[in-house]
């Protein structure tokens, strides 16, 4: 048994191979689900309702789905030049720490002046991450997965320290939480009294402008031309070090804006809770997507629906929220499998 | 009474398909005891494809293969081993830290042997040394021997696990002429002996000097069976081909003005010596053909008029004016084109499509962007201009390179950097691996080039190449490049022997004197 490379791959199968991952990671949790002695047509049921099933359900997904949308393109924008930002997390957090730095009255501007240096603070601090790691592997060939990686770890035990520090809110109890950031500082609802926020609406035309950059601009064929060959790339007379660094900002900024539309879109302060791993979730995200910028959206809303669905069923019908880990998991590994397929085929013996 | 010797191997319609394409079409041949049967076929004829079935790499979808009468069961490397079947890859399978005689033995011991018996095995391989005129010393490391002599422990390799019948897949490709001769005296000496030997080449007069049959495979099916001594080159041309090639004609022509001039250039990199003082000129309207065995310094000179590396010492002079630093963007815009010794891995970007490739050297400047942004329209009708003007077959502007096949991959790249009317043009390897329709293209705009006035560097280990289209000719040895001859003063005995390093003790008394 082994793979043949497709010379090319009729449209159909495009279709007709992702829907069947899902299908099948359907079916691979349906068997999980029985196990936890559970009917998993109630539990599929279930997690869709919650999702989807009401306005308040759907608005809930789509405030999910906000830090998604950044960490997912974060991720997205960085693997499509091959490199490999692991430290969506870190970005993030770093994000969300600029804001509060100086949100929370060190600025006294107006909103629609607050509000751009806050994001343009958030980029900052999130770019400036990944400058380090990108750096060391330009000039030293440090391997950015492992350096990236770990500076999540460091930076949330950075924040810790902040929160129990310089970021302590006085008013705080004693709790490891930052003040809240001034009322100029939040994103306005987009709906009064619900939780959905302008960064949804930032997260779309982020991916929009993600997109334009990848389609139409230098900047964009010189990402993916350094991350299908960069020997051509070099030869060709394309500055790789410097597409590398370009990237870097790019991605490095976009998960720390996930941070910073926590912060002031949803929480309102800096917490060590901020991100149930937004950071990492956005890699699946990205690789659902296969690294399209519209295609992010739509698998960040996916991913957000199905924790956002799992969290409610697992109130009435007993089963764990964790399925919601092996279904997301689960539609990673087809998804990949089947993208496998439409550029290869089996071939036995 | 003309009792044919026996036959070693037996073929019997092989058919072995990828996909939908068919690499071996029913092809049936015998090899004989004591016969050096040449197989000549153009790349991608399906050659490699058999012998790595024969070799049981591969398992065919029909036919049988049998081994001094016995069937060889297929997709067993071991059991043609056994079978006495020894294959030289075109790329050697040495292990570069091991000495000779240990790579030789390497794999024929067991692995629960507490013991090898090196004595015996050394004396042994001497023995095949001696008898065969395989000289290689067993006990120097292999990292420290030369490429024909790294051939010669693959050979031995392969006799000292009894080979009957052995194959060699291109095996002069990384051969100077006189160590081809070398070679041919070998496999003559073995066939004496009684072994039989498959010459895989796509070299005519080679197959035609070796061999006493010729298969010519074409498109996966053995088109023809020809005695050596009643066929002519050009009829073995147009079976391999399967239609009559025209070679483009050259025309004597004056050179012009030196367009580029290296003097005293030399390259360091990792403490090692790539470049050894150069001086060369070209001159508008004329190609210097520079031949050489690869690794002497070739594609570190490429590189340096390519942009890629920076000298360490010397000057370049282009158009009359001292260059001070070169890069991959500063040579495109000083018209100089460069095509690369691997289109698949540096010259094309094999997963992003024809368009995007066609601007891959221009991309950031007008017509194909402005201010940052891409003009796919401009793009694409360039893309539209190349594909007609260069004859690329390719299904459309969006189509991936990786699509491509070889000879088209290199027409596009052709078209590329030619469109622009280069001053300069560096090729190297222009035509490694085309097929000779595909090759009498490229040369036919190498030379229009020239006729246009263009200056150009032909890197070749073609000597054929070099001989049919240089107007001088220079050889790299070591990294150093020898006075340039004319091109009536060049024979192949000659430059043979330089590119073995004949006479460049007297061209630099001193080596090693940059720094």
């Amino acid at each position: 048994m082994r793979l043949e490379p497709r010379s090319d791959t009729p449209l159909s199968l495009l279709f007709l191979y992702p829907a069947l991952a899902i299908l099948l990671s359907f079916l691979i949790t349906a068997f999980l689900v029985l196990l936890s002695g559970a009917s998993p047509f109630s539990v599929f049921y279930l997690v869709a309702r919650g999702a989807a099933g009401s306005s308040f359900a759907l608005l809930e997904t789509l405030t999910r789905a906000t830090p998604l949308i950044f960490t997912g393109l974060a991720a997205a924008v960085a693997f499509r030049a091959k490199l490999w930002n692991i430290g969506g997390e870190a970005q993030l957090y770093m994000g969300a720490v600029a804001t509060v730095a100086l949100g929370t009255g060190l600025l006294p501007l107006p909103a629609p002046l607050l509000l751009p240096v806050l994001m343009a603070a958030a980029v900052f601090a999130g770019a400036a991450m990944l400058l380090g790691p990108t750096f060391l592997k330009i000039r030293f060939g440090v391997d950015e997965v492992v350096t990236t990686l770990l500076l999540n770890f460091i930076v949330i035990l950075f924040v810790s320290l902040l929160l129990d520090g310089p970021l302590k809110d006085p008013m705080g109890l004693g709790w490891p939480q930052s003040p809240k950031v001034i009322p100029e500082a939040r994103l306005p609802r987009i709906i009064q009294g619900k939780r959905l926020h302008f960064g949804f609406i930032i997260a779309l035309a982020v991916a929009a402008f993600v997109w334009f950059v990848n389609v139409r601009t230098t900047t964009g064929y010189e990402m993916r031309a350094v991350g299908h060959n960069a020997a051509a790339a070099r030869f060709l007379g394309i500055p790789v070090d410097r597409v590398m660094i370009k990237t870097a900002l790019l991605s490095g900024g976009l998960a720390g804006l996930a941070g910073m539309s926590e912060v002031s879109g949803l929480k309102g302060n800096l917490t060590l809770d901020l991100s149930p791993g937004f950071g990492y979730a956005g890699i699946v995200v990205a690789m659902l997507a296969l690294l399209h910028p519209m295609g992010v959206v739509a698998a960040a809303i996916f991913v957000a629906g199905i924790f956002v669905g799992a969290d409610a069923m697992s109130r009435s019908a007993g089963v764990p929220s964790y399925i919601a880990q092996v279904m997301v998991a689960t539609a990673l590994l087809t998804m990949v499998t089947a993208v496998m397929f439409t550029r290869y085929r089996l071939r036995w013996g | 009474m003309s009792a044919e010797p026996e036959i070693v191997l037996r073929l019997r319609g092989i058919t072995k398909r990828f996909g939908s394409l068919l690499a071996n079409d029913a092809v049936s041949f015998d090899l004989r005891r004591g016969e050096i049967v040449g197989l000549l076929g153009e790349n991608g004829a399906g050659k490699t494809t058999l012998m790595n079935i024969l070799f049981g790499h591969y398992v065919a979808d029909e036919g049988t293969i049998e081994a001094f009468g016995q069937p060889l069961p297929p997709g067993e490397p071991k059991a043609a081993l056994a079978a006495g079947i020894g294959m030289v890859h075109q790329h050697f399978t040495l292990a570069d830290n091991l000495s000779a005689a240990d790579n030789i033995i390497l794999g024929t011991e067991s692995l629960w042997r507490l013991r090898s018996s090196r004595a015996e095995a050394l004396a042994r391989v001497r023995q095949l040394s001696a008898s065969f005129g395989l000289t290689v010393d067993p006990q120097a490391n292999v990292s420290a021997l030369s490429v024909g002599e790294r051939q010669r422990v693959e050979i031995l390799k392969a006799l000292y696990r009894h080979a009957r019948v052995l194959i060699l897949d291109e095996p002069t490709a990384v051969l100077t002429p006189q160590e081809a001769k070398g070679l041919f005296a070998t496999l003559r000496s073995l066939v004496a002996q009684g072994l039989s030997v498959i010459f895989i080449s796509h070299k005519l007069y080679e197959v035609m000097e070796v061999s006493r049959r010729i298969l010519v495979l074409r498109s996966g099916r053995l088109v023809a069976e020809r005695d050596a001594s009643k066929t002519t080159q050009a009829e073995l041309a147009d079976l391999m081909v399967g239609r009559p090639v025209a070679e483009p004609k050259r025309k004597p022509q004056d050179p012009g003005p030196v367009i580029a001039e290296l003097a005293g250039v030399s390259v360091m990199s990792e403490g090692k010596l790539l470049l050894d003082g150069i001086d060369i000129q070209l001159r508008s309207g004329e190609i210097l053909g520079l031949a050489g065995v690869s690794g002497n310094g070739q594609n570190t000179l490429a590189g340096v008029l390519a942009g890629l590396y920076s000298p360490s010492a010397g000057k370049i002079t282009l158009d009359g004016r001292p260059v001070a630093r070169l890069s991959p963007r500063a040579a495109v815009r000083r018209g100089i084109a460069r095509i690369p010794e691997d289109r698949h891995s540096q010259g094309l970007i094999a997963d992003m499509s024809v368009t995007e490739n066609v601007i891959a050297e221009r991309y950031s400047e007008p017509p194909f962007s402005h201010n940052g942004l891409l003009d796919w329209n401009e793009a694409r009708e360039f893309a539209n201009a190349i594909i007609h003007d260069y004859e690329v077959r390719c299904p459309s502007p969006q189509a991936l390179v990786r699509l491509l096949s070889g000879g088209n991959m290199q027409k596009l790249l052709l078209g590329r950097v030619l469109s622009g009317n280069p001053r300069l043009i560096i090729a190297n390897q222009p035509t490694r691996g085309l097929d000779i329709g595909a090759v009498a293209y490229v040369h036919g705009r190498l030379l229009a080039a020239r006729a246009a006035g263009a200056a150009i560097l032909l890197i070749s280990e073609d000597l054929d190449e070099i001989i049919s289209l240089a107007d001088r000719i220079a050889v790299a040895y070591r990294g150093r490049i020898s006075e340039p001859l004319m091109r009536a003063a060049a024979d192949i005995r000659t430059i043979g022997l330089m590119m073995s390093g004949h006479g460049f003790e007297m061209i630099r008394p001193e080596p090693g004197h940059a720094a």
